[in-house]
């Protein structure tokens, strides 16, 4: 009893001595901890397309991305047609960010003169701190129309048989800073197809990713995998490597695919470069974004 | 007679100990803390201005010694464009890497800061700011205000973003500054573990 009250003090002493050293940052820390804010990942991919396919990216709010591709035309056809770069498809497109989470897009393809619009709804961010969330999820839906001339005179030329339909949904994972992962279940829906023996409906899994090579410059790689039955068309899975290059305001995505076409009913389900065969093409995509109204900063 | 010596002995050293129990308890109050002070910063450039706004800041202030700190969450700063935010993070402070910057440092004449009364008073700061991996001596001029329970501390002040070892590529190089603004307003309460 008699040590009790000295051994008290003595604790006291040390405990406030403690305090006094305490530091603020540490403090800081404790506390940051303590509620931590949500800390979203940004930038899983440069860009809205992987390299054909749709990324999770989307264009934020009141911003207008210009997308510009071009496919040239097959390597295999040699010196004669330098290698493709004598021929050329373009697509033109702008995707407009209506919210954070929903942008709406639309396009041009010269590949079968087609139109293409788009509705793309980021509802799953990957984020860590407050809450955790270990994916990105982005929902796609898509329709195209082709505006060929009408070649097939024994089939009525009805507007919905021009017409095909694609869902997918976009699931990434940025690992660190310089590895994404995306998986794409894809779902392709043609209303009219090449023969009676073709399938209409088309399912796939795309399978896409890059590495960082610099802050500014990525590689990237995608393949989507066709779970069709039988098809009469021989088609191929579509397949494509590419380097992004971002500069500031534009996002440059040079590539080597095997299909022709930039949207999506083309290139899942319609891709016909064997690249046994040379069937490879020379491509890039320009993403230009504009910003239309600036967010205020109070 | 030996055992009343006892007594009062205990006594006081029962009187000690609450004593410096108060102290103690005292010594915790001495602090003053947010998580949301405010700090912006301006880039001015001639291709382009850059504005950003954060208030996933925390800074406290030892009222004993004028001791103070803050840390800047770099993911909360916010941009007129989304893409300078990404670029922001992804390219200059590389905001994976280096998550935090932080400063501590003293309020070198916070003798003169009566915080029993309102007042506003000019103070000098110096302390070590650490951006993007790089520890840095600093100095700024500041204000401090008491006004009633609160404790405002403003300050505004020149950095350099060379000495923080953040690249610009010749690109960019008209659109963002060398040399930017920042300010900081912390409104500062006093501080209760909980």
């Amino acid at each position: 009893m008699k040590l009790f009250a000295p051994i008290l003090l003595l604790t006291l002493v040390s405990v406030n001595a403690a305090f006094a050293q305490d530091d603020l940052l540490g403090l800081l820390e404790e506390e940051s901890n303590k509620n931590p804010e949500p800390e979203y990942t940004y930038a899983t991919f440069k860009a809205p397309r992987i390299i054909n396919g749709q990324s999770v990216e989307i264009t934020s709010k009141n911003e207008l991305n210009f997308v510009i591709q071009h496919r040239f035309g097959e390597v295999g056809g040699g010196a004669y047609e330098l290698w493709g770069l004598d021929q050329s498809t373009i697509r033109f497109g702008l995707e407009y960010g209506i919210f954070n989470w929903l942008n709406i897009g639309f396009g041009r393809s010269s590949y079968k003169k087609t139109y293409d619009g788009y509705l793309k709804l980021k509802f799953l961010r990957q984020q860590r701190g407050k809450h955790t969330v270990p994916v990105t999820v982005t929902a796609f839906s898509s329709m195209a129309l082709t505006t060929l001339k009408w070649d097939q005179p024994d089939l009525p030329d009805y507007f919905s048989n021009r017409l095909s339909f694609t869902n997918q949904l976009l699931i990434a994972r940025k690992f660190g800073n310089a590895v994404s992962v995306q998986l794409s279940p894809s779902f392709v829906h043609r209303n009219l197809v090449e023969t009676p023996q073709d399938q209409n409906d088309v399912f796939a899994l795309g399978v896409g990713g890059r590495v960082k090579i610099t802050n500014r410059m990525s590689v990237n790689a995608e393949y989507f995998y066709q779970f069709d039955g039988y098809n009469k068309t021989v088609t191929f899975d579509a397949m494509a490597i590419g380097i992004d290059l971002e500069t500031g305001g534009h996002v440059f995505q040079f590539l080597l695919t095997n299909s022709k076409g930039m949207i999506d009913p083309y290139f899942i389900a319609d891709t016909t470069g064997d690249i046994t065969k040379g069937g490879i093409f020379l491509g890039f995509n320009i993403n230009r974004v504009f910003t239309l109204k600036k967010e205020e900063i109070k | 007679m030996g055992h009343k010596t006892t007594k009062t002995m205990n006594r006081k050293i029962r009187l000690l100990t609450l004593a410096m129990l108060m102290i103690s308890s005292f010594g915790w109050s001495q602090k003053y803390f947010t998580r949301n002070a405010d700090v912006k910063f301006f880039s001015e450039a001639p291709a382009e201005n850059i504005e950003a706004q954060n208030r996933q800041v925390t800074c406290v202030l030892n009222t004993e010694n004028g001791e103070i700190a803050f840390s800047v969450q770099m993911k909360g700063f916010h941009f007129e464009k989304a893409l300078m935010e990404e670029h922001f993070n992804e390219n200059y402070v590389e905001s994976h890497k280096y998550p935090k910057a932080t400063f501590a440092g003293k309020i070198m004449d916070f003798n003169k800061v009566d915080i029993s009364k309102n007042g506003t008073y000019k103070v000098k700061v110096e302390g070590t700011m650490t951006l993007h991996g790089v520890e840095k001596q600093m100095d700024a001029d500041g204000e401090l205000t008491i006004k009633g329970e609160e404790i405002i501390v403003s300050s505004k002040f020149d950095m350099k973003i060379a000495d923080y070892n953040i690249a610009i590529p010749n690109a960019v190089v008209d659109k963002i500054a060398e040399v930017i603004e920042v300010s900081l307003d912390a409104t500062l309460t006093k501080y209760t573990k909980n």
